[in-house]
């Protein structure tokens, strides 16, 4: 069953993200087949949420670990990206200074900051996009589990270490462009941004390193690592008396689980144009925890179907009718914890069988 | 009040106390465990039996006194998964599986083995491994049920699933926490025969209220009281000591 549902899932995403840039590309503005270039970036932004989301089912429904703060690691890699998008402005920018982004010359700054090096280079960027979020992973990780912190306490902190990072990437001299983070970006990898085939190009690439990353997630909860991850899950002292280290074993997941969404981030900044400190909010990463509950915890495919459901019905919300968006989202989490337990796609299992 | 270890001693402890808020769990405590033996342990509840076996396998620190394991090894200094890995296996009072995974995959995690994630991340089951589960499943009688999640497994044979895996894992030492409670006559019967077969090749440490079950153990019995020992010998000999009868049937 979790077979064939990943296998849809992927056949699913991979070939309508096709299609999408394929009709973008493919087709005049006025065809009925044209697919608008937003509507191509709006799914590409889902998909960004579904790598979080996936990432987050990990920790949450294999480990149990109710990670509250999970969108800080995404937003981590989102920095990262910005800050190779900054760099890549060059002369371009409103104050003409090849060196410095415009924040850093609107704020007096006289010389790149150290931890600036290198972001021009696109490889160096992504890189330190996904190590910077395995570092913090590592080091709060390491110290959660092996003082045994776990359950509502573990979520509390999580929740405490994004909240501490927004408010540590409002501040103007963090040099990550505080309060009004970094936008206005011009080409990546010397493409245009704002072009339509970077775009498609970009949510096709969205789409494959979600198959991956689903693929990963899947190979580790189904090898034997896995099945000592689920009993860790549910039986931790058990885990010790056989002679496992769940420590160990959360410790792996946790910092695989925030590369992936270190790689939702890198992926996201791009396509929406824009990062800013209100991406550590924690009514962010508590939403992506209702994403996962939605399509259906512990399931992988599930957290992605929940991300862009969720989202879509966003998307939808906020247009028509923006003011019960919050409620609405609200109500649904009461819903489905009290009535669908396995979320959406526990509900197509039933009805299928 | 040091005693030098007896040769040979499996497991020997020296003059454990352990106090959970003032109040005195176990009290200067020495117990020797020849290789090969199995012991029983009795006592009423509070005798300090369950703290007794959460100190030998790293759950609980005691306040003063040592654990020697073999000849040299001090068991107050480790951790749980050290010892599980030295050869110490334990048996909950409540049966423990793990219920969301099948009887052969809880066998599979509890097989002697590599436990790091980075060995179990790239592990594919060998022929050796299946060979020894096979053996298992024969020994628990629980073949039949081998793909079947543990959640939908009966008590008893939760009971004894947790007694194949405490088998896969290899122990030296076995610690098991009333085998018998909520079982059948007929199952208390086929733990006991279990129990024997695991003792041929391991020592054996029971812990159980039911007596009639220790008495057809046979083996030699040590009462507990108050957190330490109050009788040791066999179960004829514990039986009619007046000190035992006195905090048995006294009260």
């Amino acid at each position: 069953m979790t077979r064939v549902s990943t296998t849809i899932c992927v056949a699913l995403v991979l070939g309508l993200s096709v299609l999408m840039a394929v009709l973008n590309l493919g087709t005049a503005a006025g065809s009925a087949l044209h697919v608008p270039t937003y509507a191509v970036s709006l799914v590409g932004k889902y998909l960004c949420y579904a790598i979080l989301a996936l990432a987050l089912d990990l920790v949450w429904g294999y480990a149990g670990i109710l990670s509250l703060g999970h969108a800080a690691f995404f937003a981590l890699g989102g920095y990262g990206m910005g800050m190779y998008l900054m760099r890549q402005i060059g002369t371009r920018g409103v104050y003409g200074n090849a060196i410095l982004p415009d924040f850093m010359v609107f704020l007096n700054y006289k010389e790149l900051p150290w931890y600036w090096y290198g972001f021009d280079n696109p490889v160096f960027a992504i890189a330190m996009a996904l190590i910077v979020p395995a570092l913090v992973a590592l080091v709060f990780g390491y110290l959660a589990f092996r003082s045994r912190v776990s359950g509502v306490y573990l979520s509390i902190i999580t929740q405490a270490l994004t909240y501490a990072m927004l408010l540590a990437f409002f501040r103007n001299d963090m040099g990550f462009g505080g309060n009004n983070g970094m936008t206005d970006f011009k080409d990546m990898f010397g493409l245009p941004l704002q072009a339509d085939a970077t775009r498609a190009g970009l949510l096709v690439a969205t789409a494959v390193m979600l198959c991956a990353c689903l693929l990963v997630a899947r190979y580790v909860v189904t090898s034997r690592f896995g099945k000592v991850l689920i009993a860790v899950r549910d039986t931790e002292a058990r885990t010790r008396f056989l002679g496992y280290r769940p420590e160990s074993y959360k410790l792996f997941v946790f910092v695989l689980s925030a590369i992936m969404a270190g790689i939702g981030g890198v992926l996201y900044v791009p396509q929406v144009g824009i990062i800013n400190p209100g991406e550590f909010a924690p009514a962010g990463s508590i939403e992506a925890v209702i994403w996962v509950a939605v399509g259906g915890r512990g399931t992988l495919v599930g957290a992605i179907l929940g991300a862009v459901l969720v989202n879509a019905g966003k998307t939808f919300f906020t247009g028509a009718f923006p003011e019960v968006w919050l409620f609405a989202l609200g109500f649904l989490f009461i819903l489905v914890t009290l009535l669908l337990p396995k979320g959406v796609l526990g509900l197509l299992q039933r009805a299928k069988s | 009040m040091t005693v030098k270890p007896v040769i040979g001693t499996l497991l020997y402890l020296d003059g454990v106390s352990v106090s959970f808020d003032g109040f005195r769990a176990i009290n200067n405590l020495s117990l020797f465990l020849e290789p090969g033996e199995m012991r029983a342990v009795i006592g009423p509840n509070g005798a300090g039996k369950t703290t007794m076996m959460d100190i030998i396998t790293g759950k609980t620190r005691p306040d003063t006194g040592r654990v020697v394991f073999g000849a040299e090894t001090d068991l107050t200094k480790l951790d749980e998964p050290a010892i599980a890995a030295l050869g110490i296996g334990r048996k909950f009072q409540k049966p423990t599986v793990f219920e969301p995974l099948t009887v052969w995959d809880n066998l599979l995690l509890a097989l002697a083995g590599d436990r790091r994630p980075r060995f179990s991340l790239w592990a594919r089951e060998t022929r050796e491994e299946r060979e020894r589960i096979e053996e298992i499943l024969a020994t628990i009688r629980l073949g039949e049920l081998r793909t079947r999640q543990a959640a939908g497994l009966s008590h008893g044979q939760k009971q004894w699933l947790e007694i194949g895996m405490l088998l896969a894992q290899e122990p030296k030492l076995l610690l098991v926490d009333e085998p018998v409670a909520g079982m059948t006559d007929s199952e208390t019967e086929q733990t006991a025969e279990l129990l024997r077969e695991i003792n041929r090749t391991r020592s054996v440490v029971v812990v159980e209220h039911d007596m009639a079950f220790v008495r057809a153990l046979g083996v030699k019995v040590t009462v507990l009281h108050e957190g330490s020992v109050l009788s040791e010998g066999s179960i004829d000999h514990v039986s009619n000591d007046p000190r035992v009868v006195e905090v048995y049937l006294g009260r």
